[in-house]
């Protein structure tokens, strides 16, 4: 770990200002990802500004929806009572994610933050685009399988852990960010970008931007949902794939479909298109087949993970299932509904 | 030998008795102390820099700008290494298998991965750590080789034969003719995946230097003596001027066994710098020494339509490093477990640019009898048999590697025991016939087999005028329970109350024992504990029978019971002394004794001696998700007498753990391009958490043996063996799909075929 | 108020107050130092094991106002204020419960023999205690999945679980 300057602001104004245009400074708050990344050697910073005393811990009622200040923990995310009952697949989502005592750490701006589980971006030994710009991927004919089948590039085929995040992406979580130039709020698809030729940089977030909360919808979803999370031990590990599904029914038809994948791509892989081939439809499992395949269509396997096209295609229809039955996944009970 | 258990007492009041491990308070306060956690004025800390290449040489090594951190005391890299013995043997440690161990910064030369090329010593931890990543590197590369399956063809008999690890035996019968002329055939490959033992504690060691010159060594190492005689070969030092000690380990499974290139780094270190030193490796260093390296096996059997083995074939290839020969024992086990007239079983190594590999719980057992054992489970499909019967079928009461009995042999009570617990008989034989709504059910099992050895050990005892004892030896408690099993026998053995019993361990001070490993350490250490208890109950009993008035004068040693901290005569308890009465009338300021305890010569040239389990696992599968859940193991044990049912069962639970994560979860992956195993953490190195860890029985079958006069066979390596074939002998219960390569992970379990 | 460590690479140290096991410490901590090697290099509490270092095995859990973290991944300066409980306080905090000796988590542990090694212990214990606080789980299925941050090698899962049911019931009685 470098040695770095430490700065302790207690308003959002002063730690904008104290990150100013430096491009080595990073804002800490749980530092669950920060401060392991920085053991490798992976982030060096010069300068850590702690935002645990800014003022942005509340979670709040805002336009019929919910707001979630970026320093809530994950763990008192996913057991407030608002988003217990509102938002179970947000909760859910965030307790099948990683262990308590991280849950109890991170914070909601520093989980949408998190950086990729690449072997490689972590091993400071081998190339990483992400990394290290220009000095190639690794991951690519190497140790792949948890890696990504959509949306990757020629230059990076990382994919993003978070799992609150693919439940954000389903329910259109909004971001919203102070910088230098004022406040703004980005779509929370927007905010995730895919590798492209610039692998580096992992969101839409400008220079000395701050998250300061993220905004939940009116639309909650809160009946037929479900969060479900496939990968190589029954708990605390990354997916392999996870399925956020959430629909809202008339009788058997589906009146609004939401769908968003985990473990497969830069970010979580949401599909439109797939969600408008849902809508009107009977909710049965050849509208969801159908579904999947829309979704996977353009899915491209790297040398060792081509298991998870097929594991993702099942995990949407099996997802699809549990949420129009309103049997969401226990992520206690490992047993799958 | 004829000594019976605890003569003199004549009953055990505390050997068999689910006692709580003596150790608890001090583990669960926190007070326990592992070797990276002993103080030491002005200790030193180092921080090991690894290579980023496999194989190749360091052409530059730039250590200035990490020199220049202020409080950063020395960086120790090849070109300024101290010097140390020049003879190889120096660093032939107790078990090195043969070749020429491991050196560190011994030259350029890169022979591995993550190998160490410099050590970092700061004034404190973060400092050091910092400096360690200024350290610039420039290597010339070349290509390694660190595919096993790539590598096979290159496979050789080793020259050189590892101490302890028996060499195939000579074939018998005519197993190629024989298997090509079986009515039934079975013939697959077997695949496991490279494992690393990952024991919570990182390797650790701290080397203090004392103020007259001598070095007292905190090592993590599963015996002490090993430690030490490595550091006095490989420094030139004589072995008074080396202390090592170690009371805790914070988990072995065989990685604690040979001293590994921290502790070499801290002793170099603080003989130059004439300081103490500590250095603690990193949770990803744990993947640059020793691992259960893979072995590509085949097993063919041939048997008639009942089921009865005409041919039996194993053979087997694993990997070892470029410098050292690693031997272990995996296709033997097929010979030993079954009956068979046309055997032929074979064993090669194939050089790897890896490390060497290494022992971890029950090594080649543990990949041996689950090739076997799945081969066994599809032996049973093809005739249509009960995988118990056909167990049964071919059950021998004979070791035909070496043409002996066993010693002692109670698996038929395990399967009868463990299947009854199960409910094996509620079984319905067609694979996918069982299921639990969504899910499908499997259930499997196995058979589990390792060897009982005895190793030379000795153990000292020390009765105090305050009737209090110590005893002790140089051995390892790594977890096994071995403080309490060893006060236990002390306790029993006087007569005394467990809490006027203290055991020492750990400690180059104490006797003389061997490193802990293999299962040895109850039969080794409690025998040699026992009989210099015995050695003290005779003393004490010869001075009562001298004191005035002796209660005892006329009695014969066979006649005193040892109770209470008393000898009494024989069904007449108002007749006896207590100890602390007899070292007080005779002046006597303590009762010392030493004893030594050995293999029993006799016993070992007529029998063959093996612990045995049958373990019956049920899993439950989602078919479709590939989610599979482990959710009831049984496993019945025939181990001999059992100490301590609690400590034992642990044992027992934790290899059964293990074997869970070795059936389905652990995995280290190699890049071959680059030689280096990438998931090299505890969050991509997937251990079995809370969650995969659902109902575990465990039984144990009762088993009279002889080797020993306490009637042990050692517990630590056989819960784990035959764990893996059992789960994947449920996986195709369940499924019907038959997976051969561990781990069975989500993609085996959905892909075609 | 900014509090501000000085210029980057100078071994600046910055005055920190931790209430640690019910004792009031002030102490001068680099800003790269984590609590978990604060509590084992510098204060001599070494209960509180390193495990990985990383976030991945629990051993270095403790309670940082009642809630369990990972204490490596928690730099000690920010921790400013805190009060923390290392496996050397659990005894002192069933003492002001008005328990002595033990705490019964700590009992539990000894008595099902929830250890072999040893070395995962301190945070399993800790974190049994976090996940009482917590008060979430119930069933022994809810309890093996909120204790799956902490890897135990020697694999005492079962009898964890069953001593962190005993006390649990017991509080309940």
């Amino acid at each position: 770990m470098n040695r770095f300057d430490y700065v302790r602001p207690s308003t959002v104004a002063e730690a904008v200002q104290a990150l100013g245009a430096d491009p080595a400074a990073r804002f800490i708050a749980g530092g669950t990802n920060l401060i392991d990344l920085m053991k490798y050697d992976v982030e060096r910073p010069g300068r850590l500004i702690d935002i645990t005393r800014l003022p942005l811990r509340a979670i709040e009622a805002k336009d019929g929806g919910l707001r979630i200040g970026a320093l809530v923990t994950n763990a008192s995310a996913a057991y407030d009572a608002q988003v217990k009952e509102r938002y179970p697949l947000l909760s859910s989502a965030i307790l099948a994610g990683a262990s308590a005592q991280l849950r109890n750490a991170a914070s909601t701006g520093g989980n949408l933050l998190q950086r990729t589980r690449c072997y490689y971006f972590y091993d400071t030994a081998t190339p990483c685009n992400k990394r290290e710009p220009g000095s190639g991927c690794g991951a690519i004919g190497g140790v792949n399988r948890i890696h990504a089948i959509l949306g990757a590039s020629e230059h990076c085929i990382a994919t993003h852990p978070s799992d609150m995040a693919v439940a954000l992406a389903a329910l259109e979580a909004v971001v919203q960010v102070s910088g230098p130039n004022g406040e703004r709020a980005i779509p929370i698809s927007d905010f995730h970008r895919l590798p492209g030729d610039d692998p580096a940089k992992d969101t839409n977030l400008a220079p000395g931007e701050i998250i300061v909360a993220v905004d939940l919808p009116a639309k909650t979803f809160a009946t037929h949902y479900t969060y479900l999370k496939l990968r190589d031990r029954l708990s605390y590990a990354f997916a392999l794939v996870s399925v956020a599904a959430a629909l809202e029914l008339d009788g058997d038809t589906i009146r609004t479909a939401r769908l968003a994948l985990g473990g497969v791509a830069h970010k979580p892989w949401r599909n439109t298109q797939a969600e408008a081939l849902l809508q009107g439809k009977p909710a049965n499992r050849e509208t969801f087949k159908a579904a999947a395949d829309l979704v996977l269509q353009e899915a491209k396997p790297q040398s060792t993970n081509g298991f998870k096209i097929e594991l993702a295609r099942r995990a949407i229809v099996r997802g699809l299932e549990q949420a129009a039955a309103g049997t969401p996944q226990s992520q206690s009970d490992k047993r799958i509904q | 030998m004829t000594v019976q258990f605890s003569p003199a007492a004549g009953r055990d009041r505390f050997v068999g008795q689910a006692i709580s491990r003596v150790d608890g308070p001090a583990k669960v306060t926190g007070l326990a102390k592992y070797a990276g956690e002993f103080a030491a004025p002005d200790l030193a800390y180092g921080v090991v820099v690894s290579s980023a290449i496999a194989k190749g040489r360091i052409k530059r090594i730039d250590a200035a700008a990490a020199e220049a951190v202020p409080g950063i005391v020395k960086v120790i890299t090849h070109e300024n290494r101290p010097a140390t013995s020049q003879k190889p043997e120096d660093y032939q440690d107790a078990v090195a298998p043969p070749g020429a161990p491991f050196q560190a910064l011994a030259s350029d030369r890169i022979v591995y991965s993550g190998q160490p090329i410099a050590l970092v010593v700061g004034e404190d931890f973060e400092t050091a750590r910092y400096a360690a990543s200024l350290v610039r590197v420039e290597y010339e590369t070349a290509a390694p080789l660190t595919d096993v399956t790539a590598q096979s063809g290159a496979s050789y008999d080793p020259p050189m034969k590892r101490a302890g690890i028996k060499p195939p035996p000579e074939p018998w019968g005519d197993a190629a003719h024989a298997f090509d002329t079986s009515e039934i055939r079975v013939n697959a490959q077997y695949r496991m995946a490279d494992e690393h033992h990952n024991p919570m504690e990182p390797h650790a060691s701290t080397v203090v230097v004392e103020k007259d010159g001598t070095y007292t060594v905190y090592d993590k190492i599963q015996g002490v003596s090993n430690t030490h005689d490595y550091i006095a070969g490989a420094f030139g030092l004589k072995p008074e001027q080396v202390r090592v000690l170690n009371p805790y380990l914070g988990g072995g499974f065989g990685s604690g066994l040979r001293p590994q290139y921290q502790l070499f780094l801290a002793m170099l270190a603080a003989k130059d710098l004439g300081r103490s030193v500590r250095v603690t490796l990193t949770r990803d260093q744990m993947w640059s020494f020793t691992y259960r390296s893979e072995a590509i096996q085949t097993v063919a059997l041939g048997a008639d339509p009942s089921g009865k083995l005409t041919a039996l074939k194993h053979d087997a290839v694993q990997g070892t490093s470029t410098y050292e020969d690693y031997q272990e024992v995996i296709v033997n086990w097929s010979g030993v477990l079954y009956d068979c007239d046309n055997v032929a079983l074979t064993y090669s190594l194939t050089k790897l640019d890896t490390p060497t590999p290494g022992d971890m719980r029950a090594p080649g057992a543990v990949t041996g009898v689950f090739a076997i054992e799945t081969a066994m489970d599809e032996l049973a499909h093809a005739t249509g048999q009960d995988p118990v019967q056909l167990r049964l079928k071919n059950y021998t009461e004979g070791d035909q590697t070496e043409d002996k009995p066993f010693g002692s042999k109670e698996l038929k009570e395990a399967f009868r025991q463990g299947a009854e617990r199960f409910g094996w008989d509620k079984r319905q034989p067609e694979p996918r016939s069982m299921r639990d709504g969504r899910e499908l059910v499997g259930w499997g099992m196995a058979t589990g087999i390792w060897e009982s050895m005895m190793m030379q050990s000795s153990a000292r005892a020390v009765l105090g005028a305050d009737g209090r004892l110590e005893v002790g030896n140089q051995t390892g408690d790594i977890g096994t329970g071995t403080y309490t099993i060893l006060t236990q026998i002390a306790a029993d053995t006087l007569g005394l109350p467990l809490d006027h019993v203290t055991t020492k361990l750990g400690d180059t001070k104490l006797a003389q024992a061997p490193v802990a490993g293999g299962s040895w350490t109850a039969a080794s250490s409690g025998t040699a504990v026992m009989k210099a208890c015995r050695d003290i109950a005779e003393q004490a009993f010869k001075l009562a029978r001298g004191m005035d008035n002796s209660p005892l004068a006329n009695v014969d040693f066979e006649r005193a019971v040892f109770t209470g901290g008393r000898i009494e005569v024989a069904g007449d308890p108002s007749k006896g002394v207590a100890l602390t009465d007899i070292l007080k009338a005779t002046g006597t300021e303590r009762l010392e004794a030493t004893a030594e305890a050995a293999p029993d010569k006799d016993f070992e040239e007529a029998y063959n001696a093996y612990t045995h389990s049958a373990i019956f696992a049920e899993v439950k599968i989602d078919e479709e998700l590939g989610v599979l859940r482990c959710t009831r193991v049984v496993s019945a044990i025939a181990a001999g007498r059992i100490l301590n049912p609690k400590t034992a069962r642990s044992q027992i639970l934790g290899g059964i753990v293990m074997g869970i994560g070795s059936a389905l979860h652990e995995e280290s992956m190699l890049d071959h391009r680059i030689g280096r195993f990438m998931n090299h953490n505890l969050g991509e190195y997937h251990v079995p958490v809370h969650a995969d860890i659902h109902d575990i029985d465990v039984i144990f079958v009762d088993e009279e043996d002889k080797a020993n006069p306490l009637g042990v066979k050692g517990l630590g390596e056989i819960g784990i063996v035959g764990v893996a074939a059992a789960i994947s002998n449920a996986v195709f219960h369940a499924t019907g799909k038959r997976i051969r390569h561990l781990p069975i992970t989500i993609d085996k379990i959905v892909a075609e075929g | 108020m900014l509090i501000d460590s000085g210029s980057p690479g100078a071994v600046g140290t910055i005055g920190i107050t931790l209430t640690i096991n019910g004792e009031r410490r002030e102490i001068a901590v680099a800003p790269w130092t984590t609590l978990l090697d604060l509590l084992r290099e510098r204060l001599d509490l070494t209960g509180t094991k390193k495990g990985c270092d990383h976030g991945q095995c629990g051993a270095c859990t403790v309670l940082v106002n009642g809630t369990r973290i990972n204490s490596c991944l928690a730099l000690a300066v920010m921790q400013d204020g805190a009060e923390i409980t290392t496996v050397e306080g659990l005894a002192s905090l069933a003492a002001r419960e008005g328990k002595n000796s033990l705490h019964p988590i700590q009992e539990a542990f000894v008595e099902h023999d929830a250890f072999q090694c040893g070395y995962c212990t301190p945070g399993q214990l800790c974190s049994s205690v976090g996940l009482m606080n917590e008060g979430h789980a119930k069933t022994r299925d809810e309890i093996r999945e909120a204790m799956s941050g902490n890897l135990c090698r020697c694999g005492a899962y079962t009898n964890i679980v069953d001593a962190i049911e005993d006390v649990m019931q017991g509080a309940g009685r």
